[in-house]
This record gives structure tokens, sequence and C-alpha cells, in this order.
């Protein structure tokens, strides 16, 4: 990896944060109509004093550079602004509802992302009309299946056939370990089943298409075996575009988990986000979408010198 | 064309499947159903049977005639955000790959502001802004679909644009908007059909996604992802709306994928590997 490179991601990821929090920043300024008014008739009664008051502690008396000014200083040293209903700081509400979402999603990254090699591995030594039509349907249905469906229909069928286990709600791992991974179960299969159709369709081209590289007849003909070529030759090919669908797979995730976590009434982001809508607490929007948002893009940077590291040739 | 699909199994498959639930949400108000919102209080929860073929829901609303009127509230939402979404995000592509330059660095960064963005929350902050309601999902697909289709039209458009004819048009003296008009958009017509297919396809989970979480179509409209929302309380009663609007979610959704995979197969093997 070059410092030339490393430098040009660098001022990517910085212009690409600077544009989100702009985005996100706008987001109270964008309502149509009087948003103070709006945000107050979620709870009570309107009056001129409330509307000045709150518009006073939003800082919206300002002009707009410097109200976004303080906010960004805000935001930069931790402070994501305060709740419009209990004026605690958001920062707090987030924290407590990050763990949920960030297990949920980790995991379903790791059972979709794992399971998916193996699989296109296997798909990648059928061949043939039926197996290529088999594929092709398999993954669409993967992908089209809504996840929250899915979790509405597993809920059913455990609560039919397996009356004593609980599906629903959350326990924290340090809490119940064994309670905490058996409500996750479902959750992470109806999450990540549209990733797994995905990925697996994609390692399965990836590895035929290695497969008609010159190195693996190399490795054919000195004597290796059609399964070791397909696993350690080619499949190690396979992966290097699989590490970035992986993390475009994770911004994917990290909504849909927004729609799981309703199903499974499970207290994360997701939660907390529609609760905010409901009571237009619009700091805690802003704040919750600049959390998730700004994980993904440093993920996604992440994966992008993950990617320079593993094909210099990406570099040059 | 005939041949092509008599030859093409899986697109004719694709076209009838698509074209079957298109008609039936065209063809709603004709057709001989319950009333969507008519409340039958001695008939709630039913299992399917001869008088409503797919049962009836909590409020004893009949679920296929609500199943064919949400197919309608679907499609009205996602085409109208898709159509949009290609308007903008297209026209911004286009003129990005024609134009080059500052224009097209400065425009495309942008793109990738909004790209930056996971689908579904962008979603729900658009929504956040407007109001929970059917225009705001359709504007809130829209938006979070304009870079998208920005990117995926310049790529291909780019290619276009060095191709001699383009400098043949040009050196003859063809001003910018008939060489775009003319050259670069009858060349772009079967890479947009198949991805506005495909993200239809999408969008269908989308909207469905929002309405679900309430941010959509508000009740009473017929709506799938609300008829899930609201099935999912009367689960253990009856999973009858809950699994009938699943299936027609993901029908609905699954034909407009398939479709757009067999066009691509058939309308450019080369976007295969531009992939």
């Amino acid at each position: 990896m070059t410092p030339r490179f490393l430098i040009g991601r660098l001022i990517d990821l910085g212009f690409v944060l600077f544009g989100v929090s702009v985005i996100v920043f706008l987001m109270i300024r964008l309502i149509p109509g009087d948003a103070v008014a709006i945000m107050l008739g979620a709870n009570t009664e309107i009056t001129p004093d409330r509307i000045a008051e709150l518009r006073g502690r939003l800082g919206l008396d300002q002009p707009l550079l410097m109200q976004y000014g303080n906010w960004l200083w805000g935001v930069l040293h931790g402070n994501l602004g305060t709740s419009i209903w209990t004026g605690r700081p958001v920062l707090g509400e987030i924290a407590a509802a990050l763990w949920p979402t960030i297990e949920l999603t980790a995991l379903s990254v790791l059972f979709g992302a794992g399971l998916s090699i193996p699989i296109g591995a296997f798909m990648a030594q059928a061949r043939g009309r039926g197996a290529e039509v088999a594929v092709r349907v398999g993954a669409i249905a993967g992908l089209t299946i809504p996840s929250f469906w899915l979790g509405i229909v597993s809920i059913f069928l455990v609560a039919k056939l397996l009356p004593g286990v609980s599906a629903l709600g959350y326990v924290p791992f340090s809490q119940d370990p064994l309670g905490n991974l058996q409500r996750m179960v479902l959750p992470v299969f109806a999450l990540s089943l549209p990733m797994l159709a995905n990925l697996s369709r994609l390692v399965r081209s990836a590895t035929l298409d290695a497969l008609g590289q010159d190195y693996t007849r190399t490795a054919r003909a000195k004597g290796a075996s059609r399964r070791r070529v397909v696993y350690v030759h080619a499949l190690r090919n396979a992966l290097i575009p699989f590490v970035t669908s992986v993390g475009v797979s994770v911004g994917y995730l990290l909504g849909g988990a927004i729609v799981v976590e309703q199903v499974f009434a499970i207290p994360g982001l997701g939660r907390l986000v529609l609760g905010a809508i409901a009571e237009r607490n619009y700091p805690l929007i802003q704040a919750t979408i600049l959390v998730i948002t700004a994980t993904f893009v440093l993920v996604n940077f992440v994966v992008d010198l993950l990617y320079a590291a593993i094909d210099p040739r990406v570099t040059n | 064309m005939l041949k092509v699909l008599r030859q093409n199994k899986l697109l004719t498959f694709a076209l009838i499947f698509v074209a079957l639930q298109v008609l039936l949400a065209v063809a709603a108000p004709w057709l001989d159903l319950h009333d969507p919102f008519r409340q039958v209080m001695v008939q709630r929860i039913k299992a399917p049977n001869a008088l409503n073929w797919l049962g009836t829901d909590q409020l004893g609303r009949d679920v296929l005639s609500r199943i064919i009127y949400g197919y309608r509230t679907s499609l009205i939402t996602t085409v109208t955000a898709v159509a949009l979404a290609l308007f903008a995000g297209g026209g911004i592509g286009l003129l990005a790959a024609y134009c080059r330059g500052w224009f097209d660095r400065i425009v495309m960064r942008l793109m990738d502001v909004l790209f930056a963005f996971p689908i579904l929350l962008l979603a729900i902050g658009v929504i956040a802004v407007l109001g929970p309601n059917a225009w705001s999902a359709a504007i809130a697909i829209a938006v979070v679909y304009t870079p998208i289709f920005a990117r995926l039209i310049r790529g291909p458009a780019l290619v276009i644009c060095e191709t001699e004819y383009v400098e043949g048009a040009r050196a003859i003296g063809a001003s910018d908007a008939r060489i775009i008009l003319t050259h670069l958009l009858p060349n772009l017509v079967s890479v947009i059909l198949v991805q506005a297919s495909i993200l239809l396809s999408a969008a269908i989970l989308v909207e469905a996604s929002l309405s679900f979480l309430g941010l959509g179509a508000q009740p009473p409209t017929p709506s799938l992802g609300l008829m899930l929302s609201e099935g999912r309380n009367f689960l253990l009663l009856s999973p009858w709306p809950a699994v009938f609007a699943g299936f027609a979610i993901l029908f609905l959704s699954f034909g407009f994928n398939l479709l757009g995979d067999a066009l691509r197969d058939r309308l450019d093997p080369r976007l295969k590997v531009a992939e």
C-alpha cells in the first residue's frame, strides 16, 4: 500500500463524512413548515413561549452557518445534542441501544459471509443447465424474501413447534450468554439470508472465473486434486471481490436491522430511531442516523484498505 | 419477438409472472372483488373458505382483495419512485459522463455522499422530515435510488462517449443535445431496462419494509407491508393474512428481479462481464 493511496483514501473519507454531516444537520431545517411547532405538536400544547424556548435551545434562531459550526463542534466533542423531551444528552440513549444492533449486525455478517464461502464453492462444482437455473432462482429467491416476513413466520413456527423456547426480546450476553445467543438465532437468520444468497452467488461466479485461469490449469497439471484446486487455488483468488461485497452488505444489514429489531422486539438503534420519529424527537433521530452512517462509512474505509492489502494491483 | 420468447423460457416465464401481477393490480376496480375496506365483524379472522378465498383479517376484511389493492399501492409507490430516480439519477449520470471535468467530479462526489448512507436509513431519514405517508415513501425511495442510477448510467455512458460514432457526430457538428438524445440515450436503453427492473424489485421490498414500520401508507389503505405488521399481532389466532401478504411481496419482488436478470442475458451479454 503506497502512502499516496492511503492519503487519497483519507481525503475521500473526510469528504464523505463532511457531506454526511451536512445532510444530517440539514434534516431539521428541511422540515416543511415550522419545525419547532411540529416537534412540540407530538407531545404537548403549542404556545409561543414554548416555541421560542425550544427554538433557542436548539439554536435555530442563529444564522445557518453558525448553527452548523456549533453543531459540528459539539459532535466532534461527543455532544450529539439533547433530547427535546427529556433534555438529556442523546448520546446516553444511543450508547444503551448500540450494543444489541452491533451484536445483531456482526453475527449476521459472520453467518452470511462465513457460510457463503463453502456454499458458493460447492455450487461452483455444479454445472449444466439444470444447476444454472437452480442457482439463479435460488439466489433471487434469497434476495427477495422479505426479512421481516421470514422473521414473523419463524416466530410463528417456533411458537407452534417449540412452545417453551423464547424467541423474542433481548438479554445481554454478560447476563445470560445462552439466552442471548438463543434469542439471536432467528433474527440473525432472517437478517443475513439475502446477504448469504448474494455472496454465495458471487463466490460461485468468482470461483468459476478463477477456475478458467492459467494458474488453476497449472495446479491441475502438477497433480493437485480437483477439490484442492477449487478450495485452495481458485477460492483464494475469488475472495478479492468478495471482500468489497461484504463491506457493502454491512450497509444493507445496518438498515435491515432496523426492521428485524422491530419484528423481534430487540431494543436496538432501530427501535430507538422509530420511537424518536413517533415523538418527533429530531435531535435523537439525527444523532442515530449520524452514528449508524458514520459506522458504515468507516467499515467501508477499512474494507477498502483491506482490499488494497490483499490485491496489490489496486494501489497502482 | 415471439421467437425470442420461445427460445428463452426464463424470460418468458418472468414476463408472464410479472404481467399477471401487474394486470391484477391495474384491473382491480373492474374485478368482482369484495370491497377491501368493508369490515364484516361476524367474519373476523377466518381461514380461507369459499366466500373469502384467502380468508379475512382482524377486522373481517377480505384478504384477497386487500392483497390485490395492496399490489396497487405498492406498484404506484415504487413505479413513481423508480421513475423519479431514473429521471434524476439517470440524467445526472448521463450529463456527468458527457461533460466530464469539474461537473462530473462535483456531481458524482455528491452522489457518493448520498450513497454513503445505508439505504433504509436514508429512506427513514427522508420520511422523518416529510412525515409518514405513501408519497413520502415514494420520494424517500427516489432519493435513495438517485445515486444508484447515476452510477449505473455513468459507467456505460462514459464508454459510449468514447466511441467513434459519437466522435463522428461531433465532427459533423451535431449539438450536445442531439448527441445525448440520439446517440447516447438509445444505446443505454438496455442498461436502463435491466436496472429499472432489478431496482423496482428492491424498491418493492423497501416500500414493504417502510409500510411495515408504519412509515409508508397509513391505515386503512390496503398495503402489503401494513398487512404484515397488523397480521403479526394476530399470528397465533390466524397466520393467514401475514402469510399471504408475505407471499405477495415475495412474488412481486421476485418477478421483477427475475425479469431484470433474464433481460440482462437477452439484451446484452457484455453487461454481465462489465459488473
